[in-house]
C-alpha cells in the first residue's frame, strides 16, 4: 500500500462562530488525484486551505509527507505543496518568467540562469513559450491561470492544490486549463482539486470527495458517486448541477 | 498730472517690493541659503523614509512590545508640533548634555516628524496590496523576508508614490521653520538681507523661489495620481 502523503485527522476549523470545518478526515495517497465537490460555503476551499496552512486548523491533525503541520510549528515540509488559486495571484510587478522562476531561486537556491530556463521549459509545458516577456496583466485569464500552474509546478511540489481554478474564468478560456491540468495528472503528481467542474472530475479524478456543511459527506470513484449517490444531500447537489 | 499720480505708488510697489537691485546683491546669499534648505530638506526626507519603513513594519509585524512602542512614536510625533519639536531639541537638550547643531536639531525634528507620517504612508500602502499575494508568495514557500522585499514592498512603493511625495513636500516646506534655530537656510537669509538692504525684496525673492523649486513636485503628485489610476491595479 502506498502511503498517504496528506493524512489530515478530525481537523476543524472555525472562523469566529462559524464551523468552516466539522472533523474532516481524508487520506490522499501519492500520486492521487482527488476532486473535492460540494456546494458553496461547504468548507472545500477551507479544507485545502488548511493543508498549505493559508489557513491554521484549529483541531485535529494534518500531516503532509510524514510531518506534522500547522499549530504553531514552522515546517518546511509546506515548501513540496504547491497551489493553484481562483483569483490566480501572480505577482503584477514581475514578468512572466520572473513569477515562474522566483521560487526556485529564493527557497530552492537555484541561479536565476537555471532558474529561467526551468520557468521557460515549464511555460512550454503550458504552451506559454511566446509569452515568458510579458507583464501578467497582458495575458488572458486563461493564460495568466496556466502561468499559476507553471508557478507551482517550478517549486517541483509533491502536492499540487488547486482551489477553484476555473472560476474565475470566461467560459472559453475553461478548457485550455482543464487541458493543463489534465495532462498534469498523468505525470503522477498528487493532486487536490477544488472544482465545480464536474466533467474534469469524472474524467480525471481517482476520488471525488463530496463536502456538505464543514463535513465529508460521501466519497468514492467518479463512477460512483456520479451514477450512484448514496446522499440524498449529493444527490440533490448533482441535479442541481448537472440539469443544466 | 493725472498719470503721475497713477504712476508714483506703481513706481513705489517695484521699488519697495521687486527691487531689481536689491535683488542681485542678496541673491548670493539667498543661493546659499536656498542650498543648505535642499540639504536639511533631502537629508529629513531620507531619514524619514527609511524611518517609516521601519516603523511600518513594526507596526505591522512586531510583536508585542516592540509594536506598542512604535504605535506610540507614531502617534507622539504625529501629535507634537514640528516648531514645539525644534525649539525643544535646541534649545532644551543641552539641559542633558546634548547638544546638537542648528542643522543637526532641525534634521532631528524634521525626520522624526516625517518617519511618523510616513509610516501611516507605508501601512496603507502595504495594506492596499491584496492578501492574494501575501498567499500565493507564501504558497511557493518564500520567507517572510522575501515575501515583503520580493512581492510586497514593490507593488507598495508603487502605491504610496503620490503621498510619499506629497509628504515630502511637506517636509521642505517645513524646512523653513529651521530659521528659529539660527540656521542659515532660505528664509533666515532672506530676513538677514532684508535687514542689511532695508528692503522687503529677498522676502519676495525667496518666496519665490520656494514655489519655484516645490511648484513642480506639487505637478508630479498630480501626474503620479492620474498614472496610477490609469494603471489600476
Amino acid at each position: 500500500m502506498t502511503r498517504p502523503i496528506i493524512e489530515m485527522r478530525n481537523v476543524v476549523k472555525s472562523f469566529g462562530l462559524f464551523k468552516a470545518l466539522q472533523g474532516i478526515d481524508l487520506r490522499v495517497k501519492e500520486g492521487e488525484i482527488v476532486v473535492i465537490i460540494g456546494p458553496s460555503g461547504s468548507g472545500k476551499s477551507t479544507l485545502i486551505r488548511c493543508i498549505n496552512q493559508l489557513e491554521e486548523h484549529n483541531g485535529g491533525e494534518i500531516i503532509v509527507d510524514g510531518a506534522e503541520v500547522g499549530r504553531g510549528r514552522k515546517s518546511t515540509v509546506l515548501t513540496e505543496v504547491g497551489m493553484v488559486f481562483q483569483s490566480f495571484n501572480l505577482f503584477p510587478h514581475m514578468t512572466v518568467l520572473r513569477n515562474v522562476a522566483l521560487g526556485p531561486v529564493r527557497v530552492r537556491g537555484l541561479s536565476w540562469a537555471a532558474a529561467e530556463e526551468r520557468a521557460q521549459r515549464l511555460l512550454a509545458r503550458v504552451g506559454l513559450e511566446d509569452h515568458v516577456v510579458k507583464y501578467p496583466a497582458q495575458l488572458s485569464g486563461g493564460q495568466q491561470q496556466r502561468v499559476g500552474i507553471a508557478r507551482a509546478l517550478a517549486m517541483e511540489p509533491k502536492v499540487l492544490l488547486f482551489d477553484e481554478p476555473t472560476s474565475a474564468l470566461d467560459p472559453e478560456m475553461v478548457g485550455e486549463v482543464l487541458d493543463v491540468m489534465q495532462q498534469l495528472a498523468k505525470t503522477g503528481v498528487t493532486m487536490v482539486v477544488v472544482t465545480h467542474e464536474m466533467g474534469f472530475a469524472r474524467k480525471v479524478a481517482d476520488r471525488v470527495v463530496f463536502m456538505d456543511g464543514g463535513r465529508i459527506v460521501e466519497e468514492g470513484p467518479p463512477g460512483e458517486i456520479f451514477n450512484a449517490p448514496r446522499d440524498p444531500r449529493l444527490r440533490s447537489f448533482l441535479q442541481a448541477v448537472l440539469s443544466h | 498730472m493725472a498719470t503721475n499720480v497713477k504712476a508714483l505708488p506703481v513706481m513705489s510697489i517695484f521699488d519697495t517690493f521687486l527691487n531689481w537691485k536689491v535683488f542681485v546683491q542678496t541673491l548670493p546669499l539667498l543661493l546659499s541659503g536656498l542650498t543648505t534648505t535642499l540639504t536639511l530638506g533631502v537629508t529629513a526626507i531620507v531619514l524619514g523614509f527609511i524611518g517609516g519603513l521601519v516603523l511600518a513594519l513594526l507596526r505591522l509585524y512586531a510583536s508585542s512590545p516592540l509594536r506598542q512602542i512604535a504605535v506610540a512614536y507614531i502617534d507622539v510625533f504625529r501629535s507634537i508640533p514640528i516648531l514645539v519639536l525644534l525649539v525643544v531639541i535646541y534649545y532644551a537638550l543641552p539641559f542633558v548634555g546634548l547638544r546638537l547643531s542648528s542643522f543637526g536639531a532641525a534634521a532631528s525634528a524634521l525626520s522624526l516628524v516625517s518617519a511618523a507620517y510616513s509610516a501611516e504612508i507605508f501601512r496603507a500602502g502595504i495594506e492596499a496590496v491584496p492578501r492574494g499575494q501575501f498567499e500565493a508568495a507564501r504558497a511557493i514557500g518564500l520567507s517572510p523576508w522575501r515575501r515583503m522585499s520580493d512581492v510586497v514592498l514593490p507593488q507598495a512603493l508603487r502605491i504610496v508614490i503620490p503621498p510619499i511625495t506629497s509628504n515630502s513636500i511637506n517636509v521642505m516646506k517645513d524646512t523653513a521653520l529651521a530659521s528659529v534655530v539660527a540656521m542659515p537656510d532660505l528664509l533666515k537669509q532672506a530676513t538677514q538681507a532684508q535687514a542689511l538692504a532695508a528692503n522687503p525684496t529677498p522676502l519676495i525673492s525667496a518666496a519665490i523661489i520656494y514655489i519655484l523649486i516645490l511648484m513642480p513636485l506639487v505637478r508630479l503628485v498630480g501626474v503620479f495620481e492620474k498614472r496610477l489610476a490609469v494603471r489600476g491595479r
